[in-house]
């Protein structure tokens, strides 16, 4: 039996999907009202997923008192209320989809010192979610 | 071919956190709000996941009433409105974390599922918390 824990945070941002690689056509085409010029915003929810060993002293695979700090620092204050096509540096030349958010937020989150990440689930709306575990 | 079938049982239930080995100071540095000595409370909710195949006479994994009646007898009877430090022997000199809390029900219920077999128990704390217990079976992993 494998063991793991999931803490389950949410961050509300604007995005638009549109490649500068593509003519405006194509993006309409490809990534349809998601590419409107202004943006449009979700309330994203993240599901982080930790494994390790449960430490005898605590009862914990990590301590919530060290890994909520770690994300509000790595990505939920940098990501909340910003559009994401500007104020994420990540995303200044890569499109903001939710399956790139997944893997830039645990590219962020996957040195956290006191317990593997195991993978990172996002729903952007309540009907799709994105899953990315590193490999 | 595998089918999984789930089924979820909620259940109300105190506990607190505390190390008797740790300092007063440092059971509320570690455990913070949740080392209150009177305890507090949640309402738990478990889903339980059995992996089989279907019985070809009955079309079933596992009869979702038997089911019922296991988590009922192993889960609610001994944890629903009881204080998990003081009244639940499988947790007796453990934190009730939700760690430890899944890893119980998982060791209650895996000698029990005698159709099919116990192949995930989720156990949510809150909407925001929830400790996973996965099958080495399951392809899925962690």
């Amino acid at each position: 039996m494998n063991l793991s824990l999931t803490r389950r945070y949410q961050f509300s941002a604007s995005h638009r999907l549109h490649s500068a690689k593509l003519s405006e056509e194509e993006n309409e085409r490809l990534y349809g009202k998601c590419s409107s010029p202004y943006g449009h915003g979700h309330n994203y929810a993240v599901e982080v997923t930790v494994t390790g060993r449960v430490s005898r002293e605590t009862g914990m695979i990590v301590n919530l008192g060290d890994l909520d700090p770690f994300v509000q620092r790595a990505v939920i204050e940098p990501f909340d209320h910003m559009y994401l096509n500007e104020d994420i540096m990540e995303f200044r030349d890569v499109v903001p989809t939710t399956e790139n958010v997944c893997r830039e937020i645990f590219r962020r989150l996957r040195g956290f010192p006191l317990a593997k990440i195991e993978r990172v689930r996002i729903e952007e709306t309540s009907k799709n979610s994105f899953e990315y575990g590193g490999t | 071919m595998t089918i999984r079938i789930t089924r979820k049982v909620e259940f109300s239930a105190a506990h607190f956190y505390h190390n008797p080995r740790f300092s007063e100071e440092e059971n509320r540095r570690v455990f913070g709000k949740c080392s209150n000595l009177h305890g507090h409370g949640h309402n738990y909710t478990v889903e339980v996941t059995i992996a089989g195949e279907p019985d070809p006479e009955t079309g079933m994994v596992l009869d979702l009433k038997e089911l019922k009646d296991i988590l009922q007898r192993e889960i609610v009877e001994r944890m629903d409105h009881r204080h998990l430090n003081y009244e639940v022997p499988e947790l007796a000199g453990k934190i009730p974390t939700c760690e430890n809390v899944a890893t119980a029900i998982w060791n209650l219920l895996e000698p029990k599922i005698t159709k099919g077999k116990l192949d995930r128990v989720r156990l949510y704390e809150s909407d925001d918390l929830f400790a996973e217990c996965v099958a080495e079976s399951n392809g899925a992993g962690r």
